[in-house]
């Protein structure tokens, strides 16, 4: 008994030295905190991988978080430690700009701070049984929409604009854009607060379509999930952000520079973002409806700039808690948060 | 003693088995099974994967504090209630009995507010002397004290009630001073207590999971417990792994669970 | 079977023996400060911090945010499927219970330690564990979750042991030789139990079920895979609660959150009561 009594003793003590570095700086590698919105995990694997092959990547370690791109830039906000952001949108960074943790000539460069893009697809059951084609087929009566919550999620600012956008881009008058995306969100059936979860939410058997970021269609396939997707004729160009915080490691910097190289751009076009600069070989991209031409061209793709002005304008006239058109609407139809 | 009619007792039976049969055993029974379908392959390929080990390992280091804590936070907690009076004594006992009620989302929310590091009540003085308690292990810590805090107590009362203190008074009176008494006389009476409690709050902290994703930040392969990677592998399509961790959880529990239920006899003869 | 009960859920008060109280020496007095103030670090500043940010913005944004439409179906649906989950176990809890203490057969002893999974069990776990048999390629063809019925199966899932360890201890006390002296007097079975046997079950069924109630409201883990979360149909308070955490409306959070203290705090105050009861009664 003495012997058993001993040895657990030994066991808790060997554990609760260890117990303090949960957190601790481990001194010898360079730690890079990486904050991202929540598609983004399995496509960073390869990257950060990659990124450690290089020179400058030698000996460094990751520590990642994803959730919804809102509150991800909230939690940084709120005290989350990040070196390094890559959220869904702009204004999540602008936040963090607002807030002196991001630097504000953070999109200066080349891409102008964008280092992953998508565009706004359509996800369904397998062979499409309710023959959904098009933006006009979501607001059918009885046709269940899923698109993530525009309180939290980044995705779902980009689902409603595009929504948005198949009005206005095609000559309608905001006032017929209202009465659409007022349809839109009469047809939703739950407002998941993340990208991910509303692909969850879907895939474990709600709704007829999903509204989400060609990638996380392509991603899901990939790991076996049953459903077709589709890229409608007109939609939004998806474009994320990447910013290195104030008071990062330097070694972020050279992070980001190395995932505006073809290297990493075909990591993660591997994972079904399309490229953002030139020179990217595609690789075959296994899960897009052709795996050998995965990023077709839409008939017409519209841009948050060319339409909207920007993300600073758009995000206040859409989405800002009291004036915004949006979270009008949402009282409108009762779906709230 | 009644006896029923031997249909009624059979319908009992019927009953009480059908009822935990399909909501416990089966389901339990099927994690099991999805876990070794593929033999032992999937369950090895789970508890080498980096992160998951960081994860099982964070959430043993967890468990560890909160359960050293409590029980040294119950022992005397009952040891006080028990054997003196002071002010204030019935309103902490009914105090203490909060925990076990209390939605872990609140837990997490109250948390949260107090020792956030840049709103909270205390966070931003802790976090100026270089204390992150939010999104670090310090909160992960708390979150599981305080769910588990009354269960060491619950059982440490009822015993130290019943024996009553004519042993430590004989002791007194033979000459033996007040940390004599405690530790020969008084902490060895309990000792049954205090493993059942022991038991039963770690079982308590290994499955904590609402409280701690509010808290923790949810860093992978930094401040995400067990728990919080099995709702993660979920998430990302890697069922076949959540069901792996969520065998190894369960078999913790219920090891948990059997310890105590073969000890417990033991404690009429000691 | 000897104290089968492997949780002390309930315990109820036990003969006391003769024991002193003494006050407070200074070795006594310095270990209740420091347990005092860890207890207030805790627990008690926390719980206070919430309630001030409910109350921080006043009334009118108090009772605004708790009559939100999705918040009060939240609510709707946690309290009443807690209490249909309350009033099953009940009639079940006090079945097994039965079962447990009055019957003999092979397998009891595992059947005793089945019972207390659902207490030990991650409550993440729990959910994933409910899926295999009532989720997608059920081999019941129980396909219950994403749908109405799967809130009521998580909670009866996690509340399973409190109504059967609040009840068996009492049943094992129970008093043999009143019940032989009924049945010697004519009296019928049924009125044994009716009058003799429920009495004395009372407080302890009615402790276990105000556990379970509470415990059924406060739930989270399970739910957070099996339910969906849809709102309206659904999404319990708890998930409602962590959406306005992750949304940065902590004012809010902090509002439904009282609501929940609230009713943990009625439930432990009916506890007391009825143990108290009990104790008065002998």
């Amino acid at each position: 008994m003495k012997k058993i009594k001993a040895a657990v003793v030994g066991l808790a003590g060997v554990l609760a030295l260890t117990a303090c570095s949960a957190s601790g700086s481990s001194g010898s590698a360079d730690q890079l905190s990486v904050v991202g919105f929540s598609v983004l995990e399995a496509a960073n694997e390869p990257v950060f991988a990659d990124f450690k092959a290089t020179d400058a990547g030698k000996g460094v370690d990751f520590q990642t978080s994803y959730g919804a791109s809102g509150d991800q830039s909230r939690a940084v906000e709120g005290g989350l430690k990040a070196d390094y952001v890559h959220f869904s949108l702009e204004p999540d960074i602008q936040r963090l700009v607002d807030d002196n943790l991001v630097a504000p000539d953070w999109n200066t460069g080349p891409t102008k701070g964008i280092v992953t893009s998508s565009v706004v697809v359509f996800v369904v059951r397998p062979g499409n049984p309710k023959h959904i084609e098009g933006w006009d087929d979501l607001i059918k009566p009885g046709v269940q929409i899923i698109t993530p919550n525009p309180a939290s999620s980044g995705s779902a600012k980009w689902n409603i604009l595009a929504a948005w956008a198949h009005i206005t881009g095609n000559g309608g008058t905001e006032a017929q854009a209202k009465e659409f995306v007022k349809k839109f969100l009469g047809n939703t059936i739950a407002l998941p607060s993340s990208a991910r979860e509303a692909t969850t939410a879907f895939s474990g058997g709600n709704g007829d379509v999903l509204i989400s970021y060609e990638n996380e269609a392509i991603v899901a396939r990939q790991k076996g999930e049953d459903f077709d997707y589709l890229v409608p004729d007109d939609t939004l160009k998806i474009e994320n952000p990447g910013a290195v915080t104030i008071d990062a490691n330097p070694k972020a910097k050279d992070f980001l520079d190395f995932l505006l190289t073809p290297a990493a751009q075909e990591d993660y076009a591997a994972f079904g973002f399309r490229p953002v600069i030139d020179g990217v070989t595609l690789p075959q991209v296994e899960g897009a409806n052709d795996p050998a031409n995965p990023f077709p061209v839409p008939a017409k793709l519209f841009t948050i700039a060319d339409l909207f002005g920007g993300w600073s304008v758009a995000n206040d006239k859409f989405f800002d808690d009291e004036t915004g058109i949006i979270p009008a609407l949402q009282a409108e139809t009762g779906k709230t948060e | 003693m009644v006896k029923v009619s031997t249909p009624v007792r059979w319908l009992l039976r019927l009953v009480a088995l059908g009822y935990v049969f399909l909501l416990v055993a089966w389901p339990v029974a099927l994690i099991v099974q999805h876990t070794f379908a593929n033999g032992f392959a999937t369950l090895s390929e789970t508890l080498s994967d980096p992160h998951v080990q960081h994860a099982l390992l964070l959430t043993a280091q967890v468990a560890f504090w909160a359960v050293l804590i409590n029980t040294v936070f119950g022992v005397t907690i009952s040891l006080l209630l028990v054997r003196y009076r002071f002010p204030g004594k019935k309103v902490l006992s009914a105090l203490i009995d909060v925990p076990l009620s209390v939605s872990p989302v609140v837990v997490g929310l109250s948390l949260l507010l107090v020792y956030n590091g840049r709103t909270g009540w205390f966070g931003p003085t802790l976090e100026a002397h270089g204390l992150q308690v939010i999104f670090n292990s310090p909160a992960m810590i708390m979150a599981t004290c305080f769910v588990a805090l009354p269960l060491v107590i619950r059982e440490v009362v009822p015993v130290l009630t019943e024996i009553g203190d004519d042993q430590e008074q004989a002791a007194r009176s033979l000459g033996a001073n007040a940390r004599q008494t405690l530790w020969r006389i008084t902490l060895p009476s309990i000792k049954w207590a205090v493993i059942y409690g022991v038991v039963l709050s770690l079982a308590r902290s290994v499955g904590e999971f609402g409280a701690v994703k509010i808290v923790s930040g949810n860093f992978t392969g930094q401040t995400q417990t067990a728990t919080l990677m099995v709702e993660a592998q979920y998430q990302n399509f890697e069922h076949d792994q959540a069901y792996a961790t969520s065998f190894i959880l369960a078999a913790v529990s219920v090891i948990c669970i059997v310890v105590v239920s073969l000890l417990r006899p033991k404690e009429q003869h000691s | 079977m000897s104290q089968g009960a492997t949780l002390a859920a309930a315990r109820p008060a036990l003969r006391r023996r003769a024991g002193s109280r003494t006050n407070l020496t200074s070795g006594s007095s310095l270990g209740l400060g420091i347990a005092v103030t860890w207890f207030s670090l805790l627990v008690l500043i926390p719980l206070a911090a919430l309630v001030a940010t409910a109350a921080g913005g006043g009334w009118d944004e108090y009772i605004k945010t708790l009559t939100n439409e999705q918040t009060l179906a939240a609510l709707k649906l946690t309290v009443g499927q807690s209490f249909v989950v309350t009033a099953i176990n009940v009639v079940i809890g006090t079945t097994i219970a039965w079962v447990l203490v009055r019957d003999q057969f092979f397998g009891k002893r595992i059947l005793d330690v089945i019972i207390d999974i659902p207490f030990a069990l991650p409550t993440i776990v729990a959910g994933l564990v409910l899926l295999t048999l009532y989720g997608k390629g059920s081999p019941l063809g129980l396909e219950w979750a994403n749908t109405e019925l799967s809130v009521p199966l998580a909670l009866a899932f996690v509340t399973l042991p409190f109504v059967v360890r609040t009840v068996q201890p009492v049943l094992e006390e129970l008093d043999a030789d009143v019940e032989e002296a009924a049945a010697s007097l004519g009296a019928g079975r049924v009125t044994i139990f009716r009058r003799l046997i429920l009495p004395s079950l009372a407080p302890a069924i009615a402790a276990g079920a105000a556990l379970s109630f509470a415990r059924a409201i406060a739930e989270y883990g399970s739910l957070v895979l099996l339910s969906g979360n849809l709102p309206f149909h659904t999404e319990v308070v708890s998930v409602r609660v962590l959406s306005f955490i992750e949304g940065g409306n902590t004012a809010a959070a902090a509002s439904v959150a009282t609501v929940m203290l609230a009713v943990a705090l009625i439930v432990i105050v009916a506890l007391d009561l009825v143990q108290g009861w009990v104790a008065r009664r002998g």
